[in-house]
């Protein structure tokens, strides 16, 4: 693999500039609350501007090769590097990371979760940026490992401080279940490393040594993988952490989650295991085709069911994650390239649809969407983003979300590598009728909660809080004190933090070239390296 | 004309460490029996400086090792080597550690005096001369003064009975144990001929080995197995384990996860990978099954538990599992030129843990003390509301128990996967990383009583404050409101209203530890260790890359 090592100071203080701002976090006071959700904001502020000014230096016309390359020694006895690049593929999921973090910060400044205490809760999502940013950089297995693995502590704490009311059995879950992947993971990497025989942990030479082993063991070594990173994307079965830690967590790390910890998974399976392993990706190609189509069925299914507006989101996550593993699977160009789109728009729009949950929770004290409904009529501005965020998420065309889903539909048709056809044209049919599922969903979701008047319970809150109606079945106490609140619209934070999600969803729906364009000899490459690989 | 008795040739310098620790023990003993009560620390400050003092002298020794190439002693009684200066260092380290935190755990009580200190020097000396034993009878002398000293350590709060009855238990299983490996020993004798480890691994080398010597040589590393397994307590010689951890005083019970634990892994492998590699795949299985039980049951076992030391006694088994996994792995390359990583990744894992033992036990051990010897999990309940950096060690050193990345742990559990992936032993790494994951459990349960739970007593004051009107959610109960004003109590700010003020003032109720100087020094030491060996690992694994180079 070809790498520029032009500017390659700028991935490192990107990655760990965060951490400035954690130091300099640790020693303000508690109290001094505002001080130090400005700090916060402006450190991730600053991240995003270097993430910019990395994307304004990235070389678009070589997108195939590893830009702001740096390989250092870092632990030389396990012969592990500090190798880290950026490429077409990673740069898009870098900037998210960083566009997200951001912009939950702003969220934050009002939006608080309950149990208070801001100076921790910054601290832990400049920490989770360091991880997650750290994921999309390395070039080196352990190195990889290591900041995947650093990114569940500070999710973890976030579910388990600032969720609701059953957040530790949630927060538990998350972590043993990821947990549990990343150990099968960590010995499967190496494995990979003393089946190759290679001379470091680094990417390249994996990609380079790795379709030399014989397949059998390229099988077995992409079990524990596959593993690994399935618990993460979550893929069915591996999916039951997701819907309890999405509803548990407060929406800054729902919307986290969705948005960003999610695509580590897939990631993984374009980044490490398919290009490592072709023999074994070839082999895993169906089960990966079938357990995703089940993924996508079941996802929607379970969220006609739903009558949490938060789980049912959570559930739709699993649906749309099921049609990037399905990308993936095809293993062509086309598949992949519209799976890595899939995992970006769905981080904007499954990340828009959770801050409105966020933000509808925040005002009725509810997501029970039986007792919601006519937000279009209470709050107009958050109903309408609903409603855009719901078309997106169900692929509307000219919306960001159609190019995720689409282009993987079509691309199943001709799976690539001597896949059997057959079958990838039956998961294309069921695939196809899970749009079907999901546009129902997404629309019932809608029309029951935005629709029609405020119920009984929540009609007297629109402008004033004189005189408020009652429902006999919640009167206690503490509802008589919310119902004195006013009922707001979409508030400024809200706008500021929100605005460049909906520019992105529309942006990139209407123009969605401007994307593809980035992944596109990133993935071409891939496809070509497997290709001398399985077809030689 | 009768034969002139030529005593050894003994290079004194090279004993040193062992004659301070010696020295210091003894001259705590006699001049603490002989003058009036020191000064409060004294007998600390002299225990902690002459295992310091060993552990400087050792580092010559190492150096001396660098340029002369390892050799024996004493007629061939101990072995001069890396291998042994690594265990000295890390044998006196924990004294140092451990007398810190004696020192806390006596004062004011009718425990204060030197005898403890004595004890802790008696002990670690014991350990060293297991860990350097070239000959089966010396190893047997530096195994019965380590557990005599132990013994009577175990027992050392008169007032407990837990103490005494842990004290009972270990004596009475550890004479079994030590019964087990002395006869071991004899049919080692029977076997080879010798019991000096240097004879013994020439006698094979000159190929001695017919079919009845061979079956007393399997009988002999059977009943050596059975002792030692005692001693590293893995599963199934473990049932002590639980009832003699919670019944030790708290610094005592680190004591044993470290120093025990380490002599007698050092011993371990003396006896198999030094003196017997030509039995290697006769001791690897067993050792594979050793590490495949302990590695199982003990996360299992520890996940019930209520009380937290038993539960880390547990999580101690677990860890004895993972360094069996790479003790598996050094087997695989048993008196080989090369041998592989196995080695030095046990070292790595022992000197980790022992660290991270420490650390964690110096916290409950403060925290039980301001609760007058509880050790119920519930007593780290709100920990995180009256010290939070307290909170954050513990936390720290308990994450990285579980060995997670950018800590000491993953460093070691690393160490040893990967020596068990190099060698092929893929079963076993696997069941390790899934036991890895029980056991995180453990850990995680811990935490979560910590950050996430209020102490008892502030929950009335808790509920009141949501019904207040702190937003909640709907009719869910108030028990689960409870929880969520635990979390805001948990971290409630400085800058909050009346309301929170009154929260802040029930946390006060229940008596903040005090923290003490001494125990404070350990916790930084063990926590800045964790961070360092955890984000930079180079210097200290190639440090322990040096061990296999042993005496013969």
């Amino acid at each position: 693999m070809q790498t520029i090592t032009t500017d390659n100071w700028l991935l490192t203080v990107g990655t760990f500039l965060p951490l400035v701002g954690v130091l300099v976090l640790i020693f303000i006071p508690k109290g001094e609350e505002q001080l130090i959700k400005t700090l916060g904001i402006v450190t991730a502020g600053a991240t995003l501007a270097v993430g910019i000014f990395t994307m304004f230096r990235f070389d678009f016309g070589q997108a195939e090769k590893l830009q702001f390359f740096v390989d250092v020694t870092w632990i030389e006895v396990i012969r592990s590097n500090y190798t880290i690049g950026l490429d077409g593929i990673s740069l898009p999921l870098y900037l998210l990371s960083m566009v997200i973090t951001f912009l939950v910060m702003i969220y934050t400044w009002d939006n608080m979760p309950d149990a208070g205490n801001p100076k921790a809760f910054y601290i832990l999502m400049l920490l989770l940026q360091v991880g997650m940013a750290g994921t999309f950089i390395a070039q080196d297995l352990i190195l990889f490992f290591v900041f995947f693995e650093l990114v569940l502590l500070p999710m973890y704490f976030m579910i388990g401080v600032w969720g609701g009311e059953d957040r530790r059995y949630a927060s538990l879950k998350f972590f043993l279940y990821t947990m549990f992947g990343s150990a099968l993971m960590l010995v499967a990497f190496l494995a990979l490393f003393f089946q190759t025989g290679a001379e470091s942990f680094g990417f390249a030479q994996l990609i380079e040594a790795g379709a030399g082993i014989d397949r059998n063991v390229q099988i077995w070594i992409f079990a524990g993988m596959f593993i690994g990173f399935a618990v993460k994307v979550p893929m069915f079965p591996f999916h039951t952490w997701l819907p309890d830690a999405h509803t548990q967590a407060p929406t800054q790390g729902s919307v986290i989650l969705a948005a960003i910890l999610l695509k580590l998974g897939t990631y993984g399976f374009v980044r490490i295991a398919i290009p490592m392993l072709p023999e074994g990706a070839k082999a895993w190609a169906p089960v990966i085709a079938i357990l995703a189509v089940i993924g996508i069925i079941y996802g929607a299914l379970c969220c006609l069911a739903q009558t949490d507006m938060k789980r049912l989101i959570a559930f739709s996550s699993v649906a749309h994650m099921g049609f990037v593993m399905l990308g993936i699977a095809t293993l062509t160009e086309f598949g992949i390239n519209a799976a890595l789109f899939g995992m970006i728009a769905h981080g904007w729009i499954t990340g828009m649809l959770f801050f409105v949950a966020g933000a509808v929770k925040h005002r009725y004290h509810t997501l029970e969407i039986k007792r919601l409904s006519g937000l279009l009529t209470q709050v107009p501005r958050l109903g309408w983003i609903l409603g855009l965020c719901a078309m997106a998420s169900l692929g509307l065309p000219g919306l960001a979300g159609f190019w995720g889903e689409f282009p993987v539909i079509l691309s199943a048709y001709n799976p690539g590598f001597g896949l059997s056809e057959p079958l990838f044209r039956t998961l294309m049919v069921i695939a196809a009728l899970g749009t079907v599922l999901a546009a129902a969903y997404l629309l019932w979701l809608y029309q029951r909660t935005a629709f029609g008047e405020p119920t009984e319970e929540f009609a007297g809150r629109t402008t004033h809080a004189v005189g408020a109606a009652v429902a006999p079945d919640h009167a206690d106490d503490h509802h008589d004190a919310h119902h004195d609140e006013e009922l707001r619209d979409v508030t400024v934070t809200e706008w500021i933090a929100w605005t460049p999600l909906l520019i992105a969803i529309v942006v990139f729906g209407v123009y969605p070239q401007l994307m593809f364009r980035v992944f596109d000899p990133a993935v071409t490459e891939l496809v070509a390296r497997l290709g001398e690989s399985l077809n030689p | 004309m009768p034969q002139e008795f030529v005593g050894p040739s003994i290079d004194w310098f090279a004993l040193s460490p062992l004659l301070v620790l010696l020295g210091g023990g003894l001259f705590l003993l006699v001049a603490g029996a002989l003058t009036p009560r020191w000064p409060r620390g004294w007998y600390a400050l002299a225990s902690a400086s002459t295992a310091g003092t060993a552990a400087v002298l050792s580092v010559f020794q190492w150096s001396i090792i660098d340029r002369d190439g390892p050799g024996t002693l004493v007629a061939g009684a101990l072995a001069f080597d890396h291998f042994a200066q690594f265990m000295t260092i890390l044998l006196c380290s924990a004294v140092v550690l451990v007398s810190l935190l004696c020192d806390d755990d006596v004062r004011g009580t009718d425990r204060e005096g030197p005898e403890v200190f004595a004890l802790l020097l008696m002990a670690a000396l014991g350990g060293v001369v297991m860990a350097s034993a070239n000959d089966l009878i010396v190893m047997f002398l530096g195994l019965e003064i380590l557990s005599l000293a132990l013994y009577v350590l175990v027992a050392s709060d008169r007032r407990r009975s837990e103490s005494q009855e842990g004290g009972m238990k270990y004596f009475v299983l550890g004479g079994f144990a030590s019964a087990f490996f002395l006869y071991g020993i004899a049919l080692l004798y029977g076997g080879t001929g010798s019991t000096n480890i240097s004879d013994i691994v020439a006698g094979f080398q000159a190929g001695v080995s017919t079919g009845r010597e061979d079956a007393l040589i399997l009988a002999g590393v059977a009943l050596l197995l059975v002792g030692l397994g005692f001693k590293i307590a893995a599963v199934p010689f473990h049932v002590w384990v639980p009832d003699v951890y919670q019944g030790a005083p708290t610094p005592i019970t680190a004591f044993m996860a470290s120093v025990g634990k380490a002599s007698a892994f050092a011993a371990l492998l003396r006896v198999l990978v030094v003196a017997l590699p030509f039995h290697r795949d006769d001791w690897r299985p067993v050792i594979w099954v050793l590490a495949l039980l302990s590695l199982t049951l003990a996360p299992m076992m520890a996940i019930v538990q209520t009380n937290v030391k038993r539960m880390l006694a547990y999580g101690s088994i677990s860890h004895a599992g993972f360094m069996l996994v790479a003790f598996e792995a050094a087997g695989h390359r048993a008196g080989e030129a090369d041998p592989g990583t196995g080695m030095q990744s046990v070292v790595v894992y022992l000197a980790v843990y022992s660290a991270l033992t420490i650390g964690t036990m110096a916290v409950i051990s403060l925290v039980s003390r301001a609760q007058g010897g509880d050790t119920r999990l519930t007593i780290l309940a709100g920990l995180a509301t009256r010290h939070p950096v307290l909170a954050l060690s513990l936390t720290l050193l308990l994450i990285a128990q579980a060995g997670v990345p950018l800590t000491s742990g993953f460093v070691a559990k690393f160490g040893a996967i990967q020596a068990a992936v190099t060698e092929g032993s893929y079963v076993i790494a696997i069941v390790a990383m899934a036991a890895a994951v029980i056991a995180a459990f453990v850990y995680l349960r811990i935490m979560v009583t910590v950050w996430m739970s209020t102490a008892p007593g502030a929950d009335r004051q808790m509920l009141a404050y949501v019904s207040l009107g702190a937003p909640a959610d709907d009719a869910d109960g108030d028990a689960a409101d409870g929880d969520a004003a635990a979390g805001a109590a948990a971290t409630s700010t400085s800058t909050a209203t009346a309301t929170s003020t009154e929260v802040d003032t029930t946390g006060a109720a229940i008596a903040p530890e005090a923290i003490t100087l001494s125990t404070a020094v350990v916790i930084a030491a063990t926590v800045t260790f964790t961070i360092v060996v955890g984000v930079a690992p180079g210097w200290f694994l190639d440090l322990a890359a040096n061990v296999t180079n042993y005496a013969r």
